[in-house]
């Protein structure tokens, strides 16, 4: 079954600002998906639309089966979790839970059942009577995440809740957020512009550029078979390597360097390698560069490299030895080079 | 931060005499004389004074105008203080409804604020004048002959308008600046938790606002009480009697008008007195305050 249909979707904002140019996904029951785009690419709007905090300027949206375009958002049975947690400072965090349910007249001792199950599977328990300002950061999360779980909702909506967190306490309340949407088995729209979020929380990823739909995949999907050149740059870190380059049918041309590649493809493209595809070779078989900096990050090392007029980036197991002469030749497999259309971006498979 | 150290240990005390000297001058000297006079019954001609004890405030208590006007002071306080308050949120709700984010429009209404005080107690006055006044014309057409100076209620609902409508945009500046500070997050989220605008209002953004209420609410007993004194000036100007007035006014009335120094002694002791209580109270509820981040 489906949750949510998303049916080509637009909005357009009163200044004349076109925010989403028709978009149209499905949320599929007990599924979390993530929007992922860069700043300003509309996931923002896309996900308030389908909260209904802002209107639907074309398109529908239909929630468990009913167009809920016209409905109050508190009328649509879904949960919203903020980037600011926004709980109610004047209300102690029992309070905060069980505002909505209040408001839509659930009986006392169900409320209070609800609250305290939500206080126990978050560990919020011992908080229950604390204002939000007496919390943590992280508390003040899971304070918001309690409050959008007591409301059973058909659809949790995320919009980046883990971003004014620092990074050690982004990656545990990531995976307690992933443990928890498994449990309740409650579809989620996880909004975010970190693609290691995207990748490691969703069981599908909705890549969104400038308002319209990159790519929609699982997160496999999508790092192996990127559609187009700004999937490819955006997933992935370090980003994949894009060089300019000539494919002749048997061979690839790349700054006066040839390789054997068989494939069917002619002509000018660009050309897709991921930095943690490609190696040092000892021979001279591959692409000769030439190292401009190395940059070590612990278990990796990135080499930065000078081949012909264009960067590539390498990354590498820092035990490997870098030749102290900085000249490498750089080998891949055939099979994990992408190939891009110059012009239009888009993938090319033959 | 570091802390700058004076040489001498006196001088600080120095540099804070010319403050203290003005405090003394102005406030202490007098309040000093106020409560020196309440206890003397004072010959207004001849500057002979003889010391009576408490008569002055027996007399001033006991005085059925006196029971009068601290009853029309409180009325007055009460209504102003709380018309404000509920005018002033029902102008700053609608506004930010309008304004949210658009910062011109806030500073174009901020601009009511920049009219001189004196400008607009005129303009008030004027709107209950007996023979110009539009609101006087406007209940005319009710049957209702307002007499602002000859009837005591019509008097007191003039003053009480006139103070009022001075005082609300105090408020409103206010009440817009606490509703614009709500995060929209916030707004947001209960609009998820609640479709009733009203329930939201009260069980939300009026909580929120409760430390610009407490404060505005000071603001305005203070106001009511004290500074309205200009306002009856001009509305009971050269129409003695049977007007009512506010307690600070009889002392100005009964001193300088009725040449009783020793009783609008005792009277203005008595004011210094309820002063002191609203600003102990007043401490109080900023101490307790709400502080929210
Ligand atoms: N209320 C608004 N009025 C006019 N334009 C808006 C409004 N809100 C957003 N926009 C514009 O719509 C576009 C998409 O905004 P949106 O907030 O959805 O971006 P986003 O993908 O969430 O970005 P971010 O990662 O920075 O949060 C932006 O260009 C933004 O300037
Ligand atoms: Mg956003």
């Amino acid at each position: 079954m489906t949750t949510l249909r998303i049916k080509n979707v637009k909005k357009v904002y009163p200044n004349g600002a076109e925010a989403v140019k028709g978009v149209s996904v499905d949320v599929e029951d007990g599924e979390l998906v993530v929007f992922v785009g860069p700043s300003g690419c509309g996931k923002s709007t896309l996900l308030r639309m389908v909260a209904g905090l802002e209107s639907v300027t074309e398109g529908e949206i239909e929630l468990a089966g009913r167009v809920v375009n016209d409905l109050e958002p508190a009328d649509r049975n879904i949960a919203m979790v903020f980037q600011n947690y926004a709980l109610y400072p004047h209300m102690s965090v029992r309070k905060n839970l069980a505002y909505g349910l209040r408001n839509r007249k659930t009986p006392q001792n169900e409320i209070d059942a609800r609250v305290n199950e939500a206080a126990d599977l978050l560990q919020i328990a011992e908080f229950l009577d604390r204002k939000p300002s007496q919390l943590s950061g992280g508390q003040r999360q899971r304070v918001a995440m309690g409050r959008a779980i007591v409301r059973h909702p058909a659809i949790f909506l995320f919009d980046e809740p883990l971003s004014n967190l620092d990074a050690k306490l982004r990656n545990q309340m990531r995976l307690e957020i992933k443990k928890l949407q498994r449990r309740l088995e409650t579809a989620a729209i996880y909004v975010t512009h970190d693609q290691v979020e995207a990748m490691t929380l969703a069981d599908r990823i909705v890549v969104l550029n400038g308002g319209q739909i990159e790519q929609v995949g699982t997160p496999a999907e999508i790092y192996a078979n990127p559609a187009t050149t700004f999937v490819a740059s955006f997933i992935g870190a370090p980003p994949m390597n894009m060089l300019e380059a000539n494919v002749t049918g048997d061979a690839l041309e790349i700054e006066g360097q040839s390789l054997p590649f068989p494939r069917s493809h002619r002509g000018p493209v660009r050309m897709g390698l991921r930095p943690e595809r490609m190696q040092i070779n000892g021979s001279d078989a591959g692409l000769n560069a030439e190292i401009t900096v190395l940059e070590d990050l612990g278990a990796t090392r990135l080499i930065h490299a000078r081949l012909g007029n264009q960067e590539v980036v390498l990354s590498q197991d820092a035990d490997l030895p870098v030749p102290s002469d900085g000249k490498i030749s750089i080998a891949f497999r055939p099979d994990d080079v992408h190939l891009f259309d110059r012009d239009s971006g888009r993938r090319i498979d033959a | 931060m570091e802390k700058s150290q004076f040489q001498n240990p006196w001088f600080p005390y120095l540099l804070l005499l010319p403050q203290m000297g003005i405090i003394a001058v102005f406030f202490l000297w007098p309040a000093a004389e106020a409560i020196k006079s309440s206890f003397y019954l004072e010959d207004p001609f001849f500057g002979n004074a003889t010391f009576v004890g408490l008569d002055n405030y027996r007399d001033a208590l006991s005085a059925s105008d006196y029971k009068r006007t601290a009853w029309f002071t409180a009325i007055f306080t009460v209504l102003v203080s709380v018309l404000s308050l509920a005018l002033g949120l029902m102008l700053a709700v609608s506004a930010d409804r309008v304004l949210r984010g658009q910062s011109t429009y806030k500073t174009l209404l901020m601009w009511v604020y920049a009219i001189a005080p004196p400008v607009a107690g005129l303009i008030g006055v004027m709107l209950f004048d007996q023979h110009i006044g539009p609101l006087v014309d406007f209940v005319a057409i009710f049957g209702w002959e307002m007499r602002v100076g000859v009837n005591y209620w019509d008097t007191g609902l003039a003053m009480i308008i006139v103070s009022t409508w001075k005082q609300v945009p105090y408020c409103f500046i206010f009440f817009l600046s606490g509703l614009q500070s709500i995060p929209t997050s916030v707004k947001e989220a209960a609009k998820v938790d609640c479709r009733s605008e009203t329930r939201r209002f009260w069980s939300i953004t009026f909580p929120l606002l409760a430390p610009t209420t407490f404060f505005l609410m000071i603001l305005n007993i203070t106001y009511a009480m004290f500074e309205t004194f200009g306002t009856i000036d001009l509305i009971v100007k050269d129409q003695p009697g049977n007007s009512p007035v506010t307690l600070v006014y009889k002392v100005y009335r009964d001193g300088f008008r009725g040449n009783d120094l020793g009783g609008s002694s005792a009277q203005s002791v008595i004011l210094m007195i309820i002063v002191l209580l609203l600003t102990i109270v007043q401490f109080r509820l900023i101490e307790k305050r709400v502080h929210y981040n």
